[in-house]
This record gives structure tokens, sequence and C-alpha cells, in this order.
């Protein structure tokens, strides 16, 4: 099919937002001048040294950037290999979802936005949003589904302080699928004045693009950081969760095109990849459409999204962006997951043996190391996309109940 | 000749088309909403097949297609409600749906059972006019299908003239940029109604989006060839007693002198 670009550069969809199958723009009209816009001016506005300029300040002094890439003594000791952690859970409001919308948010100010909207699932893109929101003095309305406002709290609470309106999601599953329609919906009704600042690398093109590029600082760090300790920039392999797949396409970005990097994302498998209550697309989906871009879906043979389960409210969802689904498909990425079980279990080991609570969805990426049957040579980075603080409630309960 | 292009040359003025959710209120009330429809006044019904996550419509649809899924409804069991339409219903009828079930169904064999069954045409908001144009408009076509695209208030000219042109059956004119269900200032949108009609375009246009009334009715037939109603109609439908009555009552208050 014509459609079907031969990519050998992974970093780089095609015109139309294409990699491999997976991509594209499936939206209704009403956003078509919106997204238009969007698409013929991200990359020139992305180039512009004035921008990258003032990106780069807001990273370094307002996020705190770099990160640190941490040798995990402990850890590697256990697990038999040398294990670096990402640290993005330092980054200011807690998690990696912030280096987007910094970039987003000086984005919608040459486009001359007025009004921000998002999506969130955990929160923390949500709260990321607020924050730059807050920063910029532009008004912000976040969507949430009404499931995840009860279950992430504190997240909430500092969407409001931050001056954000934090609007409930009351369609569907009442989690970040549904947060993501009503995201969408609004921006239809207020296409003029709105940006919508999407939290993860899906939706229709040039969200996946353009989200992946704003993120591609934390791998564009690792290189230099892992270079700079060990004398070779390249790891054997890279480790991170996914949901939509922000922080994932950010810690693979810079090795997509090093075929030596195992680059591995860790779906959410809830009770079991196939208990029926479970979060991991690429086992479960097919081919299917769904927020604006064609990728890998779970739906019934009939078409219908299905309600995906996952403890952790940012790996909720029943898509992955359409970078992953070709990383999936051309067998480029290693695609596992980890039980709601060996998340939590993890979550707790990680603060034990190395003194950081991780989040939840970020504890998946942990509960995969002992399976990768690692060498005593292998070199790995793991993704810390974010901090627990949010979890605790989660935390508290599980200690509760031992 | 289409049915649709048949029907516009018989009338070009105040054409109104009805939105109906397929199994709702009930899995099979479908024909007996298309039946009723057709009896009171409806020149063409637009019949939605219900989808999960349906990025272009307002609560009242979002609910009515939940709990059209909810009843059982799927495209399998659409068709085979269709299958003997046309022994009763001879006004136009065009789907409505989301891409997602459709590339489920199957794409080809979607269009092959439409047409087989009597359906005139397919609006479907999330297949845009790239891919319309390097996949699947072919399939459509060849099957004999008229294709009905949106254009909005922000469609510039020149993409608006190729819509038209890949248009067949009238175009849906959307009446500003919203979701559906959305109430809008009608005197905003006069001028852009007044625009389309000035460009002498290929095809009939229909305006949606908002009109749930006489009121709205009259004031966009003043420039269109007539509207659509779908909130409002599925909104009576879920208040109303029964589907005759209810029906009777929603189209004579849209269509009184």
């Amino acid at each position: 099919m014509h459609l079907f670009n031969e990519l050998t550069n992974y970093q780089q969809p095609s015109e139309e937002g294409y990699y491999g199958q997976y991509g594209g723009a499936y939206i209704p009209e009403m956003l078509y001048s919106n997204v238009e816009t969007l698409k013929t001016q991200y990359l020139q506005i992305m180039d512009d040294p004035a921008f990258k300029a003032e990106v780069a300040a807001l990273l370094k002094d307002y996020v705190g950037r770099p990160t640190p890439l941490f040798y995990a003594e402990r850890l590697s000791a256990e697990i038999g290999a040398k294990i670096y952690l990402k640290r993005e859970d330092l980054c200011h409001t807690g998690a990696h979802k912030i280096n987007n919308t910094v970039g987003q948010i000086i984005l919608a100010q040459r486009l001359g936005k007025k009004k921000i909207i998002a999506e969130t699932g955990a929160g923390q893109h949500g709260v990321a949003t607020a924050t730059v929101c807050a920063l910029k003095g532009m008004e912000c309305v976040v969507y949430m589904g009404e499931k995840d406002i009860e279950r992430q709290a504190p997240n909430v609470a500092r969407m409001k302080m931050l001056g954000a309106t934090v609007v409930p999601a009351k369609s569907g599953s009442k989690t970040l699928k549904d947060a993501t329609n009503e995201a969408i919906r609004a921006w239809i009704n207020e296409p003029d004045t709105t940006h919508y600042i999407i939290g993860s690398v899906v939706g229709p093109h040039p969200y996946p693009d353009m989200v992946a590029r704003f993120q591609s600082v934390i791998s564009a760090e690792m290189r230099t950081q892992l270079e700079a300790v060990t004398g070779s920039a390249l790891p054997t392999h890279v480790v991170a969760c996914v949901g939509g797949g922000s922080n994932a396409a950010g810690a693979f970005y810079h090795y997509l095109n090093e075929p030596t990097v195992e680059l591995v994302a860790v779906e959410a498998a809830g009770h079991g990849v196939y208990s029926g209550m479970s979060a991991a697309t690429t086992q479960l989906g097919s081919a299917g459409i769904l927020h604006g871009s064609k990728s890998i879906v779970m739906q019934t043979k009939d078409g219908q999204v299905v309600e995906p389960h996952s403890i952790s409210a940012g790996l909720d969802y029943p898509g992955i962006g359409p970078l992953h689904a070709f990383l999936y498909e051309s067998k480029r990425g290693t695609f596992m997951s980890a039980t709601d079980e060996a998340a939590l279990e993890w979550a707790f080991h990680l603060s034990e043996i190395e003194g950081i609570i991780p989040a939840l969805e970020t504890a998946h990426a942990f509960a995969v190391l002992p399976e990768m049957n690692l060498k005593p040579t292998d070199v790995v980075i793991v993704c810390l996309s974010g901090r627990g603080d949010k979890d605790l409630a989660t935390y508290m309960q599980a200690m509760d109940m031992k | 000749m289409s049915r649709l292009s048949e029907l516009f040359e018989q009338k070009n003025k105040r054409v109104l088309n009805v939105y109906c959710t397929a199994g709702y209120p009930h899995l099979n009330s479908t024909m007996e909403v298309m039946n009723s429809l057709q009896k009171n006044g409806a020149d063409i019904i637009e019949l939605g097949m219900p989808y999960s996550d349906p990025l272009a419509d307002g609560e009242v649809i979002q609910n009515s297609s939940l709990i059209a899924l909810e009843n059982g409804m799927t495209i399998d069991a659409l068709f085979e409600q269709l299958a003997t339409m046309r022994t009763s219903i001879h006004i136009p009828v065009v789907l409505m749906g989301y891409m997602n079930p459709i590339l489920q169904y199957g794409f080809e064999d979607f269009c092959k059972k439409a047409k087989s069954v009597g359906v005139d045409g397919l609006i479907l908001p999330d297949l845009p006019l790239y891919e319309f144009e390097q996949v699947y408009g072919t399939t459509i076509k060849v099957n004999e299908l008229d294709f009905i695209f949106l254009v909005t208030p922000e469609t510039p000219e020149t993409r608006l003239r190729k819509l038209d042109s890949l248009s067949s059956g009238f175009l849906y004119a959307v009446s500003s940029s919203a979701t559906t269900g959305t109430d809008k200032d009608f005197t905003k949108v006069a001028m852009y109604l007044e625009r389309l009609k000035s460009m002498q375009l290929k095809n009939p246009f229909l305006v949606g989006f908002g009109i749930k009334d006489k009121a709205s009715f009259d004031a966009v037939n003043v420039y269109a060839n007539g509207a659509i109603i779908g909130s409002a109609y599925i909104q009576a439908l879920s208040k109303g007693k029964d589907v005759e009555t209810t029906t009777k009552t929603f189209l004579e208050g849209v269509l009184s002198n």
C-alpha cells in the first residue's frame, strides 16, 4: 500500500504523519484548520533558534534539566547488570511530562493562542500543563476522567492551586480515553483561540512527532551523560513504561536509529495480560483508529474501543502512540508487560534499595528487569519517568494490607 | 441517477434530513423510527451507526450511541435490520459513522453490503480528504455510494471546492465549528451560508449542527437547500412516549408554516 513508507529513519514519520501503516490524521473537518496550521508550522517553529533558546532556558532554569543519570548500585548488583536511572522524577512537577508542556506552551504563544486545554490520566500532564499556563499567564482547562479524579486527588488539588479548571469526563470508562475525547470535543467547539496540549505521543499528526521531539531531550541527555561515565553513548538496553508512550518516545528517540540498542517498552498488564483486566495494548489490540490516528487499539471484534484496566492511571489507555505501534510491528522495539501486583511490589522494592519512590507507572518499567536475562556486561538505562508522591494513597493502602 | 440526486432534482428547498441512531431507543426500533420519519415528512434519513468514541458528537448523540451499543447494536445487526428496508422506505438513506468499526468490519465489505441493502450514501466525519483520495474513495465510488463531506466556516475556499467536487448527493455544511447538539447564534453563521450560496457549488448543501426547531430550520433555509436535525430529535425520542407520536409531533413542529 502506498501509505506504507519505507522507514529507515525511525525519527521521521512521512509527511502525512505515518510510521509504516500507523499514524495519519483521522480528524473531523472541524479540526482541519487548527491541525493543518500546526502541521505546516511546527517544524519551522521548533527549528527557529530563538524558540530553541527560549525552550532550553526554561528547561534548564525552571524544569531543572539536565536531570541526572544515576548509577543504581544495589539494583545493579541484584539484577546482575549495570543499571542507570534517568531521573525524570526530579523534573519540576515530578515527571517528564513538563518537557513537552514547556515546548508546547511557547509554541501556542507563537501561534497566538490565548487558552490551553489538555487531557490527563494520572494528573501529571495536567499538572505540567497547569504549571506552564500559570507561568505564561494563560487560561487552562484540564479534562480528567471522573474515576481518575478520585484516585489522583493530590494532582487534582495541585492543578486547582495552579489556577486551572479541572473538568470531569463522565463518559465511557471515565478515564484517560474519555478525558481525551472530551478535550478533543472542547477543541472542536473553540478552535480559533485554543491550543490543545496533548500529553502523549498520540493524537492526529503532527502531535505524535511533535511530542516525541519535545520529549527527545531525555535521550539527548542520556547519550552525553552515559558517554561521560562509560566512554560510550550507547547502552545495550533502554527500558521505559508505555501507556500512550511519551516517556518511552523521549527515552528511545536518539537511539531509534542505533540498531545495537535494544528498546524495551513495558505495558501495563493489569491483573494479567489475558485476564480481561489489562492495558497491554500491543498484546491485546489490533490496527484501529483512536483519537485521530491509526495505531494499535484494544477493541471488540465490532470495532468498539475496550475499557482497559491498570492500577496506574497513566497507563490505563486502550491505545498506544503510532511510533510505538510501528516499533512493535517492525520488531525494532521489544514489548514486555508488568502486572499491577508486580508494579506495586517494585514501587516498594525500589524505594527500599535505592531510596527512590517511583510513580506507579514508572514501577512497571522496573518490574521486567529480572525477566530480561541481562548479562553483567549489559548497560541498561531505565527511564525513571516520575515520582510516587501522587500514588501515596495507593501505596498506603498496600502497606495496610501487608 | 442516485436517490439523493433525484430528490434534489425534485426538491431543492427546505429539504429535511433527520438523524437517528441505529438501535435506539431499542435494538429493534431502527425500522420503526425510519418508517415514522418518512411518514411524517423527512426527506432524507441519516442513520447513525453507534460508536464508543464519537468525537464529533455532543452529549445527546453520545448517550444514544451508548444505549444503542448496550442494546447490542453492531454493523452486522444493522445490516440484518436493513435487509428488507426498501420494501417500505423510498426516501434516501445515508449511513453516518466513524471509521474504526467500519475498518474492523472490512471497508470494502461494508460498502458492498450497504449498497446491497439499499443505502444511498455515507457520512464518515473522521475519514479526511487525504485518506479518501489515497485509499478509500475508490471503493466508495465503485460501490456507487454517494459520499458526503463536511465543510465548516473555517474551510478555506480551495479546499471547500475540492470537498465539493469529491462529494456527491449533497454537501454537509457544519453551521459553525462545534460538536453536534451545540447551541450557536445563527445570525453569526448567516454570512458563511451566504458565501456558500454564492459559490455556485456542484452539490446542494444542507446545514447541520444546532438545527433544532422551526426557527433554526427556517433561518438556514434562507440560504441552504435544507438542513439536518440530529440531537434535538434524539432528545425528543428519549423523552417521548412512543416513536410515532414523538416523531409526528416533532416533525410537525419543525415543518409547520
